[in-house]
């Protein structure tokens, strides 16, 4: 029996390669396509360089940035660390009964009461 | 509990043509062609088979949704679409491939070609193997994991790292934005999309898809609607779809992440975007359709009805797409914080309060819900989606405000005024 459940494991473990192997191959088929003279490969300083608007690129990559995007990612750490959890608890949830279903009301309202608070600090409006 | 492999029709027939009765796989009735001893070649093999048929089932899936799209999409337009190559114009998914694999693959001096290189692997590799537990028709899979649904999310989130890199090691200021607007768009639907499914795993009381088809005895859908319609939005968003297609919009940031890409790596990354379609249709109709089962048949015809289903939910996609139009950053992320999320919380509380009710307070079996009582549930269920849906649409509804015009002195420069 857990020898049938690792081997499972074992086909996604081939798949992962098998994954990895099937767009690689195209990448060598477009690259051998250019060995055989099929395929055009003819670098220019300014096909080469990096695509604005049709002119000379001005300035590097590193532009300036809406501050904005950190507050997201804070709330999306905080609730997808909760919600991973809450999977575990709703399989069982159907095994534990009442218990399980007043501990997990409990922690969805101070996670709901930090929601709200985020909320009511405007941090989930772009501005 | 019982064993997986044995369940699966595919890996048995070619296992057990190849191993036979060998090792602890005493189920197959039978020699196989290999000597004894090998009986790994035999696993190896059967596995094979499957993966053989799932990405090629990605791949051509995903070149007929390129023309059905296409064509489809040209319909809503009152155009007439790709019609020279091949009749009705099947075979233009094929001219295209052809011609990105004989372009030139251009490189920017400035980009990180190791991440570069990378980005339609990964993407790619996302796709495929979200697929490995989809069932799709009776025992009909790659693998029958216990914890199906939390694999589907862990592997497909693997894209929103792809496009960052993509963004990244681009070294462009567009397809940057692009990354940037995507990170935060793909993190904020990622939770509202994970909370949709809990309902149905408390419902199910099991993550594995397989047991998630056989516990429809009615659809999800009517049962859950408000989880299915997270889902169905949230899912639609991860595979960055028209009205939430901020990071490759076209008409403001170049093409977005894919800005500098071009030839066969291009090709990659919209087969991955386009076979994303059809797999997160594929989900949809496996959680909340029944996937193979239908009205008659299911065991002999479930892959039809899985295509049925499946062509379906392809078919809303992209009628989605032709529908709307593309919101602001500030509108997604408030659908996505002020909307969905509560609609996704509201879901899965209500769903917890019956489970418990219908499964322990009435049940003469604990946990376990009859036909009946999943009838009872989507008749409280989906008036509870309405009012949901009318509260919460009501609260994050933007409020427009009507700019006072400003008069400014516009009157010509004087420069100008001497030209003339």
């Amino acid at each position: 029996m857990l020898e049938d459940y690792f081997r499972q494991y074992g086909l996604i473990a081939i798949f992962v390669v098998v994954a990895f192997i099937v767009p690689t191959s195209m990448l060598v088929l477009s690259f051998m396509l250019y060995r055989l003279g099929i395929r055009p490969q003819k670098p220019t300083a300014v096909k080469q360089d990096i695509y604005e608007c049709g002119m000379r690129t001005i300035g590097g990559r590193w532009t300036q940035f809406n501050f904005r995007y950190y507050m997201y990612a804070l709330l999306f750490v905080i609730f997808d660390v909760a919600v991973i959890f809450i999977y575990p608890w709703a399989v069982r949830m159907g095994k534990l009964g009442l218990f399980a279903l007043i501990e997990m009301a409990a922690f969805i309202t101070i996670l709901g009461f930090g929601w709200i608070y985020a909320w009511r600090k405007r941090d989930l409006e772009w501005s | 509990m019982t064993p997986f492999l044995q369940e699966n029709v595919v890996f048995r027939e070619v296992y057990c043509f190849l191993g036979g009765n060998e090792g602890n796989a005493s189920w197959c009735g039978g020699d196989g062609l290999l000597p004894g001893g090998f009986e790994w070649a035999a696993y190896f093999a059967a596995g094979f088979v499957i993966m053989f048929i799932l990405v090629n089932a990605a791949l051509l899936g995903a070149a007929v949704f390129v023309w059905s799209e296409r064509r489809l999409l040209a319909r809503f337009q009152a155009r007439r679409g790709p019609n020279r190559w091949g009749p009705w114009g099947i075979f233009q998914p094929i001219a295209d491939l052809l011609k990105l694999i004989i372009k030139e693959d251009i490189v920017p001096n400035a980009a990180d070609r190791l991440a570069f290189t990378l980005v339609p692997i990964i993407m790619l590799m996302a796709l495929l193997l979200s697929l490995a537990v989809m069932p799709f028709a009776r025992n009909t899979y790659l693998v029958n994991l216990n914890v199906g649904i939390l694999y589907i999310i862990a592997v497909s989130s693997m894209s929103t790292i792809a496009i960052f890199m993509a963004g990244w090691s681009s070294a462009n200021k567009y397809a940057m934005f692009g990354a940037m607007r995507g990170v935060a768009m793909l993190i904020s639907y990622e939770i509202p999309l994970v909370l949709s499914l809990v309902g149905v795993v408390l419902i199910v009381g099991s993550m594995s898809l397989v047991s998630v088809v056989e516990a429809q005895t009615v659809p999800f859908l009517l049962v859950q609607p408000l989880g299915a319609l997270v889902f169905m939005l949230g899912i639609s968003a991860e595979l960055n779809r028209t009205p939430f297609d901020i990071l490759e919009a076209e008409s403001e940031i170049i093409a977005g992440y894919h800005t500098e890409y071009s030839g066969i790596k291009f090709a990659l990354i919209q087969a991955a975007e386009m076979a994303g379609v059809l797999a997160a249709s594929g989900f949809l109709a496996t959680i909340f359709m029944g996937g193979w089962s239908g009205p008659f048949w299911s065991g002999q015809l479930g892959a039809f009805w899985f295509l049925v289903k499946l062509a379906g939910f392809v078919m809303l996609f992209i009628w989605i797409r032709a529908t709307f139009p593309r919101l602001r950053i500030d509108q997604i992320m408030a659908f996505a914080w002020k909307f969905l999320l509560p609609l996704a919380l509201i879901n899965f509380l209500v769903t917890a309060v019956q489970v418990y009710f219908f499964g322990f307070y009435q049940g003469d079996v604990p946990g376990e819900l009859t036909r009946n009582e999943l009838w009872i549930m989507a008749a409280i269920n989906i008036p509870v989606a309405l009012i949901a849906i009318g509260i919460f649409g009501r609260f994050s509804r933007e409020k427009v405000r009507v700019p006072e015009p400003v008069f400014q002195n516009i009157a010509p420069s004087p420069r100008t005024m001497e030209v003339d």
